[in-house]
């Protein structure tokens, strides 16, 4: 990690660390919980991009996929199975300027990718080659976070499984409808 | 870069802290907390620079903990609808003396 960091790397630390604090007081200043969650799962791209930003990619990967992805869809279920997101706070899209922004951010976008899709990269920017098409086996992003996890924290892993066990039935049990306990307790493989 | 992630780490887990104290709804509560185990997780990714890849070890269990937290505590909040048909904080006094 050199001492001096690049402009362009720390306009983008600062970028992104500010929407995660502007997403995230928006996020507790929303009255709906629907527009709470999404202001949240803001946040989480945006600490996302800065795990990425440091090094971290797999943990940048996994949270967008368990956290962004998987987490907030359980709360965002619950709350609409619950029905407590109010549908008239939801429609905040406000005609023409919303779309024009919309589309001129998409268009920009857009653009970034295609610029991205045809630029060098800095040899400290350039992702791990893969082994498969004559790279070297380097130790990339998941093997640096699987070396330690499997062999110095395996006990711990293991626990985890325990852990995720005990919370599935624990979920069913708590979940279940109130009719089930009049009936009798040894009934359950019937029912 | 170190000193801002922290600072940014502190002030996310400040916001998530004020969301609990002085959200109603349980599930933005919960929300709150979810906020807080990020803001955890980033002071481990920033500090994992310094002190070595355990730190990100960590924010995997950190993770997998908060996945097994919200389905429980979700579970939990549907109970408690299903009795109160509420989920406000406020009609949640059954502990009141």
């Amino acid at each position: 990690m050199p001492t001096h960091l690049p402009l362009f790397y720390q306009v983008h630390f600062y970028l992104f660390g500010l929407l995660a604090i502007a997403s995230a007081l928006a996020f507790v200043t929303r009255k709906s919980p629907v527009s709470a969650a999404l202001w949240l799962v803001s946040v989480m791209f945006n600490l996302a991009a800065l795990y990425v930003m440091m090094d971290a990619h797999f943990i940048g990967a996994i949270q967008v996929l368990v956290y962004a992805g998987a987490i907030m869809v359980v709360f965002l279920f619950v709350v609409m199975l619950l029905n407590l997101g109010h549908p008239d706070e939801l429609s905040d899209i406000r005609g023409k300027w919303g779309r024009l922004a919309a589309g001129g951010i998409g268009l920009a976008l857009l653009a970034q990718v295609m610029v991205l899709a045809r630029t060098r990269f800095l040899p400290a920017l350039q992702p791990p080659t893969n082994p498969v098409f004559g790279g070297a086996p380097a130790r990339n992003a998941v093997n640096s976070v699987a070396e330690p996890l499997f062999t110095q924290h395996l006990l711990a892993f293991e626990l985890t499984s325990i852990l995720l066990l005990a919370a599935i039935v624990g979920a069913v049990v708590l979940g279940r409808r109130r009719t089930a306990e009049a009936e009798p307790v040894n009934s359950g493989g019937a029912a | 870069m170190i000193p801002e992630a922290l600072a940014l780490s502190a002030v996310l887990f400040t916001i998530g802290t004020i969301g609990v104290l002085t959200r109603r709804n349980a599930i933005v509560i919960f929300m709150c907390v979810e906020l807080m185990l990020n803001a955890v997780n980033l002071t481990f990714v920033a500090l994992s620079r310094m002190y070595g890849v355990t730190g990100q070890v960590f924010v995997v269990f950190v993770m997998t903990v908060a996945a097994a937290e919200a389905a429980v505590g979700l579970a939990i909040i549907i109970a408690i609808f299903r009795h109160g048909q509420s989920v406000n904080l406020k009609n949640i006094n059954l502990l009141k003396g």
